[in-house]
């Protein structure tokens, strides 16, 4: 069989895999007696459509930037982390103890000691897991999916009978402390320029993008990024490089947890200011999706992520102007997924047919 | 704790056993072909919705279970196609049709129904009754047994006791009929089975479609008998719970039974925190007895209840040599 331009691998297969999944999303609409035409309009105007848009849309793809990274990590190591709904919760916690700690004075502060508690968290969620991997040969999807369930029990005990404040009826963590209040972005010198409105997104945007970057430069600038991808290509070829196998899937899920757990400080800090129940809403399972759709890559990623923000504010829109449910989302999302991550031979192999046909004109030309 | 209240737990965890037992056989059989299957979950729930929004629309149960087994059949084969025909990643496969199924049902029961995503409460036929087995009621006067048999074991629905019997049939052909040896050939060596002449894609197909039907027994079982229609994501991790009790029961169709009774046991408990209370002496949190089955089965994927080894080719496609 032929192969693929490398232009093609790239870009032309996620794009024509998201074409997929956009026209069986017409299609659902379609079937259940919506206009997708009517439905794009909504998203694109309710996301995209001012700042305050903006402000919810940049605010999704922030925790998505940190999910679709912690999926990306693993992923390199061949590791596939389901786990990172259950990791970003216990970073939630994370950030709920050390904001809850102390009165903070400033928020620049205590932003760098939740960032270190969430990761922190994070990571200590994915340890048993991999561990279990590593030395017990025990599945990490499997351990992972359970570890998200033991998460969301351990976070529902913990909030009804020991963190709620006393006489407080919903079960969440009493209020951070003004110190720990991250600023919006419509608090930013400059950039309420734009956003005038309160929106959600808030300075997190920005440590998701340096992480973006962190992730690309330990990938592929260190040797232990060298020895990551390596291990996830071939295991016995790695093994008999030296590379250590248990030191290998140990730090790539550390590290891909601590991202996972990382996303709470936009969610739990930024946003809600107090820990609640279910804080991740599903975002570490649109990891999964943000990274298949990113190939892998962190700059893919943060692209991927923008698509899902737009996406989840998008849908958010649908669900309170349309009579669309707004679980229309979550069959994008399982489209995407479907397409860009389990059908992509056929993709791959639609597209090869298409240049190979190309190929043959232009040989016959000649 | 009283023999009553026993009674009462076992009832229960009998009826809330079924689905775990459906779905783990389901997993049983794709995953003894090589492919691994984590989307029960989603199978059920397009089975339960619609099973529930046929029941309803007809009035007939019958046509409902058809309808469940047809809804989750269409998932296996897509599930199928991705990872047998494109050869692409069974897992991502798996969790892709999850979140297709959760939406879905939700989008199609709202614009069937519109009531917030569910469908309407079901009533007479359009529901499975509790069969009165028999001699239940002669028998019911003799001590400690004849309670036993009338309020444990009789009074559930025709499907509890399919999934009781799909046990030993599902036992028998995987170990005792030519298609089970080849299937449990085709999980642990693709090419072998393959050098003898049998299509690999047909049996890996053929499992899917028996996971089909088992999954669609399942969610009908959910929407039918178990609860009177569909709801919003109403499997609620079931077939992650049957996943892990195929885990727990190492791939064998008996031990899959203990297994989702033990887990079943467990769901029985958590509805009454009550009960364990005055049993233990200790109040137990709730979520404590939710998480059980799932700190289980990570002990057990531990290795420290016996080591559970997967079919050796579960995950990977098979590539025929040219």
């Amino acid at each position: 069989m032929d192969r693929l331009p490398r232009w093609a691998d790239v870009a032309l297969v996620p794009l024509v895999s998201l074409l997929m999944a956009a026209i069986i999303s017409a299609l659902v609409l379609l079937s259940i007696g919506q206009s997708p035409v009517e439905a794009i309009n909504v998203m694109v105007d309710g996301a995209l459509g001012s700042a305050y848009g903006w402000g919810y849309t940049l605010y999704y793809t922030t925790s998505f930037i940190f999910t679709g990274l912690a999926v990306t990590m693993a992923f390199h190591a061949g590791l596939f982390n389901i786990g990172g709904e259950g990791q970003a919760q216990l970073g939630g916690l994370g950030v709920a103890l050390v904001c809850l700690a102390l009165p903070w004075p400033h928020w620049t502060v205590a932003l760098v000691a939740a960032t270190l508690g969430a990761a922190l968290f994070g990571a200590a969620w994915a340890a048993i897991p991999a561990y279990l991997q590593a030395k017990r040969g025990s599945h990490i999807v499997i351990t992972t999916i359970m570890f998200n369930y033991i998460a969301s029990a351990l976070l529902v005990y913990l909030l009804v009978d020991v963190l709620r404040p006393a006489g407080q009826m919903d079960p969440a963590s009493a209020r951070f402390p003004a110190g720990a209040n991250l600023p919006s972005l419509n608090e930013i010198p400059g950039l309420n320029l734009i956003f005038t409105k309160g929106v959600p997104a808030n300075v997190t945007l920005f440590i998701a993008l340096a992480m973006a970057v962190v992730v690309w430069a330990i990938l592929w600038q260190t040797r232990l990024g060298y020895q990551i991808r390596a291990f996830g290509k071939s295991e016995p070829a790695a093994r008999y490089a030296g590379i250590n196998p248990v030191f290998i899937i140990m730090v790539t899920m550390l590290m891909s947890g601590a991202l996972a757990g990382m996303m709470s400080i936009n969610n739990v800090m930024g946003e809600a200011e107090r820990l609640l129940q279910n804080s991740s809403e599903g975002a570490g399972f649109i990891g999964i999706a943000v990274a298949l759709m990113g190939r892998n890559h962190p700059f893919g990623v943060v692209l991927a992520a923008l698509l899902f923000g737009f996406l989840y504010q998008g849908g958010a829109e649908l669900g309170l102007w349309t009579s669309i449910p707004i679980e229309m989302r979550i069959v994008v999302q399982g489209l995407v997924i479907l397409f860009t991550g389990a059908l992509d031979m056929m993709v791959r192999m639609l597209l090869t047919r298409i240049f190979g046909l190309f190929r043959s004109q232009k040989l016959g030309a000649a | 704790m009283d023999y009553n209240t026993l009674l009462q737990i076992l009832d229960s965890t009998l009826r809330l056993s079924t689905p775990l037992l459906l779905a783990c056989l389901a997993g049983l059989f794709s995953e003894r072909s090589g492919i691994f299957d984590i989307g029960l979950e989603g199978k059920m729930l397009a089975a339960a919705m619609a099973s529930g929004a046929v029941a309803f629309l007809t009035g007939s149960v019958w046509l409902g279970l058809f309808a469940g087994i047809g809804a989750s059949l269409i998932f296996a084969a897509i599930h199928g196609l991705a990872s047998i025909t494109f050869r692409g990643n069974q897992l991502i496969s798996g969790v892709a049709l999850n979140f297709l199924a959760s939406g879905i049902t939700v989008l199609i029961a709202q614009a069937l129904f519109r009531q917030g995503g569910r469908t309407p409460p079901l009533t007479g036929d359009a529901r499975f009754h509790p069969v009165t087995l028999p001699l239940a009621e002669t028998l019911r006067d003799v001590p400690i047994l004849g309670p036993l048999y009338y309020e444990v074991i009789s009074g559930h629905s025709l499907l509890v006791y399919t999934a009781l019997l799909a046990v030993p049939l599902s036992w028998w052909v995987l170990n005792r009929t030519r298609f089970g040896l080849r299937l449990r050939a085709v999980g642990e060596n693709p090419a072998a089975v393959d050098t003898a002449g049998v299509s690999v894609v047909g049996l890996r197909f053929a499992a899917v479609a028996i996971t089909g039907v088992l999954c669609g027994l399942a969610g009908a079982y959910m929407a039918t008998a178990l609860q009177a229609g569909f709801g919003k994501d109403m499997t609620a991790g079931r077939g992650y719970i049957a996943l892990a009790a195929l885990i727990f029961a190492k791939w064998r169709p008996v031990a899959a039974l203990w297994a989702c009774l033990l887990f079943g046991f467990f769901q029985a408990l958590a509805l009454r925190p009550d009960v364990v209370q005055a049993v233990v002496q200790v109040k137990v949190p709730v979520p404590f007895l939710d998480a059980l089955p799932y700190v289980l089965t990570v002990i057990v994927l531990a290795g420290f209840i016996g080591k559970a080894i997967p079919p050796r080719a579960g995950g990977e496609p098979y590539v025929k040599e040219r």
